[in-house]
């Protein structure tokens, strides 16, 4: 079992109901236990496939026993599906040591449709998650997706993104591995795709 | 979830780990009606009832489930009822009945509360029920407790003869955890025959029985192996914890620093409270503060243990405002109430932006075909006299009292209740109230609970229409099978009943419309609302969600970009503003309408809509 560097390593993974997220979230504690961690996961979705707010909490570590919900302000890594829910979440769980990635692509609330609410500014929107942050990484993953053939794979490209980041407790293999033992076919070519061009993404950025 | 590998860890869900602790349990029998947070649970059971030789049913409603489970434990059956906190007051008159005649076999009830009513309408706290009906209860505090807490639930009732409660919130059914796993037994629990002289009648002398096994089960909680005590040996300041405090409670006390001071004493003995057990960690003590979900249950009966014994300690809780009085518990309201009793303080954060971020409203799923009845039904009802009373019920299309549904309901009560409200209006129609009345249900929802209502407004011919709105599928719980699926739990092909001849088996008329075929729906609406008497419409179209997830429409639903005149036309953003649906949105930067690719369905009604013709559907009608 490797040292963590932070202990426990609090991840939020927050989107949209339908992104994506509860996979998302299983798949990396799950990952986790099978090294031996002890694993906590929250998830927060209520009616979730109806277009409202759904974030998921993993959190980390090498014996503590932990509540499945991170300290406002305790997270090390936020992932991302949807920019405004990212901001929502980098407010209250970000700190100095947060590095995020997320999907820069707006999916606009009914109430903007509807002439009601006001999407914020995306330059601003963006501005504000990197100030928030120690690093800030958007990644099109919602676009990847589309590329590669369907738009479900957006939390895998962005799982991809994850695994580049410098505190991420799981590497670009071990997810390649899971992949593997997930998906079968051509499911697993697409989704092999949109991993690849995730974690590409991240890379590119940093070059 | 079948494998038989003691020792191994998981990373379970707490609703896996209650099916978990059921197969560890070989139970006998399990009956549930959909709820969240703990829908999950019958479903997993009914996929492997068949291998662990074991029956689990959808029930029609909770009150069948809980009944059905009583039953089964007269065969000396282990049963396990899942319901959440409405199910459990929907039930509330066969557990009285049941604690007090007892049971045979096991029988243990799950019943998951919802603190911050993440998908409920309501906060109730089930803790109540116990204690009313004189039913011990127990709270796990982690995914493992949650396991391992079954087959002791199933031995503590076989041995004193009553059903006993699991209580749990949503961050347990939802929340997932480590779990070593125990040994599947080789077989279910041995069953007996029923025996001639066997009873369980519930009889008011039965009373005194039922508060002798009270008596008894207060004696057995003072060494229950789930309470602990974690701190130094005398207090002066002392956390009481039940369910998820505990582990909030641990972490905000490692984050403070307070761990060499101050006690932490967690129950999962709700009910009857290990009173003995309580006044050893009470003396002594100072202050107290009590962390548990919704009411203040356990802080109310604290005082009462401590005033009973003159004890001179200040209680502070849900009750004197130290954590919120609604909401659940979290890491941080949690930390702020031990910074209170403790004085200790965390270090100071810097400040994110006060600046308010725009709230994402729940709406109905790209597709979803209540959008099409609400948007026709109130449209129908504009053009009326009086805009005409909705009352709506319980399911996806209670969000039709928001701007997803066109604010069409003026009350909505509790599941299966809207025919109820609706056949006083009918009545009252006769009086001189002029208006019309209508009112919904989902499928489910008219086989759980609506079908007495309709019998009694049919019986009294009331004034009304009923719209149930048959999308296939108990959707918002996940697509749960009904009596209209012809599916069940293990999977077995039975006949579906048709609702159509359900409604005409009890002597009313039902007639049926397509809520896609806006044109043809209006009109039937509208001559149902002008025909006197109990009129049912069965609006059938499968739930957008159920659709996709088979496969997707082949069908392009796309805008004209030639033809739509954006902001110029007259119909003010009709697709996106009014009709409303996540697929229709808006190209801000050419002011003119666009068709969300990733979350168009395809199902056409925008099209039908649009006044200019601008948005085209290609393809085919369905794969």
């Amino acid at each position: 079992m490797k040292k963590l560097k932070f202990d426990p390593l609090n991840i939020v993974i927050c989107g949209i109901g339908g992104q994506g997220n509860v996979l998302a979230s299983e798949v990396v504690g799950s990952a986790m236990t099978d090294r031996g961690y002890r694993v906590a996961i929250g998830e927060t979705y209520g009616a979730s496939q109806r277009g409202g707010s759904v974030m998921s909490h993993v959190r980390v570590s090498e014996d503590q026993e932990l509540s499945v919900l991170i300290p406002s302000g305790e997270a090390h890594i936020i992932i991302g599906f949807e920019p405004l829910e990212t901001l929502r979440m980098t407010r209250k769980y970000a700190g100095p040591n947060t590095t995020i990635v997320y999907d820069p692509r707006p999916v606009y609330p009914l109430g903007v449709l509807q002439g009601i609410q006001q999407y914020p500014d995306q330059e601003a929107l963006m501005a504000e998650i990197a100030e928030l942050s120690a690093a800030a990484y958007p990644v099109p993953a919602a676009d990847i997706a589309m590329e590669v053939g369907d738009s479900r794979a957006a939390n895998i490209a962005l799982l991809g993104a994850f695994t580049q980041l410098p505190d991420t407790p799981l590497s670009q293999e071990d997810l390649e591995k899971i992949l593997t033992q997930r998906f079968k076919g051509a499911v697993l070519e697409l989704n092999q795709k949109a991993f690849a061009k995730g974690c590409a993404a991240v890379n590119k950025k940093e070059a | 979830m079948t494998a038989n590998a003691p020792g191994q860890v998981c990373l379970m869900q707490g609703n896996e780990a209650i099916v978990r602790g059921a197969l560890e349990a070989g139970i006998n029998f399990a009956a549930s009606y959909p709820g969240s947070p703990s829908s999950q649970v019958l479903g997993m059971l009914g996929k492997v009832a068949k291998e662990r030789n074991f029956y689990a049913e959808w029930s029609t409603n909770e009150t069948c489930a809980m009944e059905a489970c009583i039953g089964a434990s007269l065969a000396n059956a282990r049963s396990l009822c899942i319901v959440k906190q409405n199910g459990l007051l929907f039930a509330a008159d066969a557990i009285h009945c049941g604690a007090q005649h007892g049971v045979k076999g096991g029988m243990v009830i799950v019943t998951s509360d919802d603190p911050s009513a993440h998908s409920s309408t309501n906060e109730f706290d089930s803790r109540y029920q116990a204690m009313s009906a004189n039913i011990p209860m127990l709270e796990p505090t982690s995914m493992q407790e949650t396991k391992d807490m079954v087959p002791y639930a199933f031995e503590l009732s076989e041995r004193t003869h009553q059903m006993v409660i699991i209580r749990l919130t949503t961050r347990v059914c939802h929340g997932r955890g480590n779990v070593v796993l125990g040994e599947l037994p080789e077989k279910p629990h041995q069953m007996k025959q029923v025996g001639e002289w066997d009873r369980m009648v519930c009889v008011s002398y039965l009373r005194s029985a039922m508060l002798q096994k009270m008596d008894m089960l207060r004696q057995e909680f003072e060494n229950c192996p789930y309470n602990h005590y974690v701190g130094p040996d005398h207090p002066k300041e002392l956390i009481v914890a039940g369910g998820t405090g505990r582990l909030y409670g641990q972490e905000a006390i490692r984050r403070l620093g307070v761990g060499d001071r101050v006690g932490l004493l967690s129950l999962a003995t709700i009910w009857p409270l290990p009173e003995e057990t309580i006044l050893r960690h009470l003396e002594g003590v100072e202050k107290v503060l009590t962390l548990e979900e919704v009411d203040p249950v356990l802080e109310r009966n604290l005082q009462a243990i401590a005033g009973s014994h003159q004890m001179q300690i200040t209680f502070s809780g849900r009750e004197d405002g130290a954590l919120p009085k609604i909401g659940e518990l979290d890491p941080d309201n949690v930390a702020r109430a031990i910074s209170l009793l403790t004085g200790a303080k965390l270090p100071e954060k810097k400040i994110a932006s006060q600046e308010p971020l725009i709230e994402r409203e729940l709406t109905f799923c790209a597709g979803c075909p209540h959008r099409a009845t609400f948007h026709i039904l109130k449209k129908v009802l504009r053009q009326e006299k009086h805009p005409g009373a909705v009352i709506g019920d319980i399911g996806c299309y209670i969000m039709s009292g928001q701007a997803a549904g066109q604010y069409a309901f003026q009350a909505c009560n509790c599941m299966g209740s809207g025919i109820n409200l609706a056949e006083a209006l009918g009545q009252l129609t006769h009086y001189g109230l002029d208006q019309k009345v209508v009112t919904v249900c989902g499928d489910s929802t008219f086989f759980h609970t609506i079908l007495p209502g309709l019998v009694n407004a049919t019986y009294h011919n009331a004034n009304m229409l009923l719209m149930v709105l048959d999308n296939s599928a108990t959707a918002m719980t996940g697509f749960q099978p009904h009596p209209a699926t012809g599916i069940t739990a293990m999977g077995d092909q039975v006949p579906p009943m048709d609702i159509q001849k359900v409604v005409e088996g009890i002597g009313c008329k039902a007639e049926v419309a397509d809520p896609f075929d806006v044109a043809e729906t209006e009109k039937t609406i509208r001559r149902l609302l002008n025909t006197p008497g109990m009129n049912v419409l069965i609006m059938r179209q499968p739930c957008a969600t159920l659709m996709s997830k088979k496969k997707k429409r082949q069908v392009k639903v796309y805008v004209d970009q030639n033809v739509c005149l954006g902001d110029g036309c007259g119909c003010d953003k009709y697709c996106s503003r009014v009709w409303g649906c996540p697929g229709n949105t808006w190209d801000f930067k050419n002011n003119k309408a666009y068709i969300d690719p990733v979350t168009c369905v395809g199902c056409g009604v925008c099209a039908k809509l649009c006044p200019s013709g601008a948005i085209k559907v290609e393809g085919g009608e369905e794969a």
